[in-house]
């Protein structure tokens, strides 16, 4: 990575007009972007802006965009909060080194297909606040192409009663091969699957089914066998389509036994 | 571009390439204990405390160093002493190479973790790796470090 200026800006309206200039970019935690061959004209750090915080409030709890992912993992209110899935999925990513340094910001903003985090996210129906853009569900974020942005938060609604997140990695420092998550938020069951290795998706499929279903026993097998159904899967380093189609069976079920028990 | 940084409790005002990574400034600053080897921040071998908490030097832009305090292995002789003679005595160490960054990482662990169990133990050394050893008298040190009976 080739940087050219440095910035540190002291205002959010400040880093935006910077951002807009050619070969500007946001420096998160900086540990993914430290991977690429980049050329860098303005490496825009947001350290100054106040994007480092945990808030609760009766319906929501936000997190700036600057908060680190061992924050996560050891934040007293995240760590109660959903079942506790956004602290295991962070505490689940590399070692402590790297959940120092990266950013809950620089991981929605790569929609990297191995995340653990955004899976974890999307089951519990996040929202995104940008600077130009405003506040949408990361389910559309995902599916966006947008222009250059500064995510500033992460809003998660309190309204999710039960969690689980699972994640099947070969040794503990590795990228999943892939992870599942299932959530009951305002009472509807949310199940994503995602580093498959491609980005997270929605089983909306096995949603929209399961909804209706009383059994919880018939109710996780049949989300297995649905969701493995409609996702695309895809091999790699890690392992084949095939491999990762069972293994969806099986994490899926344990995630909505988890949440339906 | 200047950045003022604490260096094992001594200030310094440095010029630095904004490229450059907090290894390569500390190296530069001749604190050549801390070593580097994957560059990608997978291995834990270029570990220093940032504030207390680790990190991996090879990826941290110098740039974010500024206005924090960094400690390597010379600004905690004493309690890499201690932990260095449980590690000789367990055979712990071989090549040596990743050290620096080891004893840094359980030296914060101990701060941050009160009590902790064999399996805390070794998830917050997952980040730290070593091909020599096989890790058995790592974490027999370790435990005896932190005051860990099972
Ligand atoms: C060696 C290694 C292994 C990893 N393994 C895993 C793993 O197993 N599972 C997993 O889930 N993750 C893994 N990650 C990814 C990690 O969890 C983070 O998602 C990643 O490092 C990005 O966070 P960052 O703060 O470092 O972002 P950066 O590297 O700083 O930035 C990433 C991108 O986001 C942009 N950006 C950053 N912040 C903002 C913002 N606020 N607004 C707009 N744009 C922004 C940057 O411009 C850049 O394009 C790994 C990372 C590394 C380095």
């Amino acid at each position: 990575m080739n940087i050219k200026e440095y910035l540190r800006p002291d205002s959010l309206q400040q880093a935006n007009e910077l951002l807009s200039e050619n070969g500007a970019v946001i420096i998160g935690g900086g540990a993914f972007m430290h991977l690429g061959d980049l050329e860098i004209e303005k490496a825009i750090d947001l350290q100054n802006l106040g994007l480092h915080y945990v808030e609760e409030n009766n319906e929501f709890i936000e997190i700036g965009a600057m908060t680190t992912l061992r924050e996560l993992e050891m934040n007293s209110i995240i760590n109660k909060s959903f079942s506790g899935i956004l602290s295991k999925a962070a505490a689940s990513i590399m070692g402590v080194q790297v959940r120092n340094i990266a950013t809950i910001g620089g991981s929605i903003y790569g929609k990297y297909g191995f995340s653990d985090l955004l899976t974890a996210l999307l089951a519990l129906n996040a929202q995104v606040e940008l600077y130009n853009a405003g506040l949408m569900s990361l389910e559309s974020y995902l599916e966006s192409s947008m222009d250059k942005d500064i995510i500033l938060k992460v809003r998660i609604s309190k309204g999710v009663s039960k969690a689980y997140f699972e994640c099947f990695k070969k040794v503990s420092a590795d990228f999943s091969v892939l992870n599942t998550a299932a959530a009951i938020v305002k009472g509807k069951l949310r199940i994503c699957v995602g580093a498959r290795p491609a980005r997270v998706r929605l089983a909306k499929g096995a949603m929209s089914f399961l909804n209706i279903i009383d059994s919880t026993n018939t109710a996780a097998e049949m989300a297995g066998i649905l969701a493995s159904e409609e996702i695309q899967f895809g091999s790699d380093i890690r392992a084949s389509a095939e491999y990762r189609k069972e293994l969806c069976r099986t994490l899926v079920k344990r995630c909505v036994l988890e949440v339906l028990q | 571009m200047k950045i003022e940084i604490n260096i094992n409790n001594n200030s310094k005002c440095i010029e630095i390439n904004p490229s450059e990574t907090l290894y390569e400034v500390l190296h530069r600053c001749g604190v050549t204990s801390v070593k580097k080897a994957c560059g990608t921040s997978s291995c834990g071998i270029c570990t220093v405390l940032l504030d207390g908490r680790p990190i991996p030097s090879c990826s941290f832009l110098a740039a974010k160093a500024d206005g924090h305090h960094i400690t390597t292995i010379e600004g905690v002789q004493e309690e890499a002493n201690s932990l260095g003679a449980l590690m000789n005595g367990e055979g712990a160490v071989q090549c040596g190479f990743c050290t620096p960054g080891f004893l840094l990482t359980v030296i914060a662990m101990k701060k941050e973790l009160s009590n902790p169990d064999e399996q805390q133990i070794k998830n917050y050394l997952v980040g730290n790796l070593c091909r020599c050893t096989g890790y058995e008298g790592q974490l027999r040190a370790v435990k005896r470090y932190m005051g860990v009976s099972k």
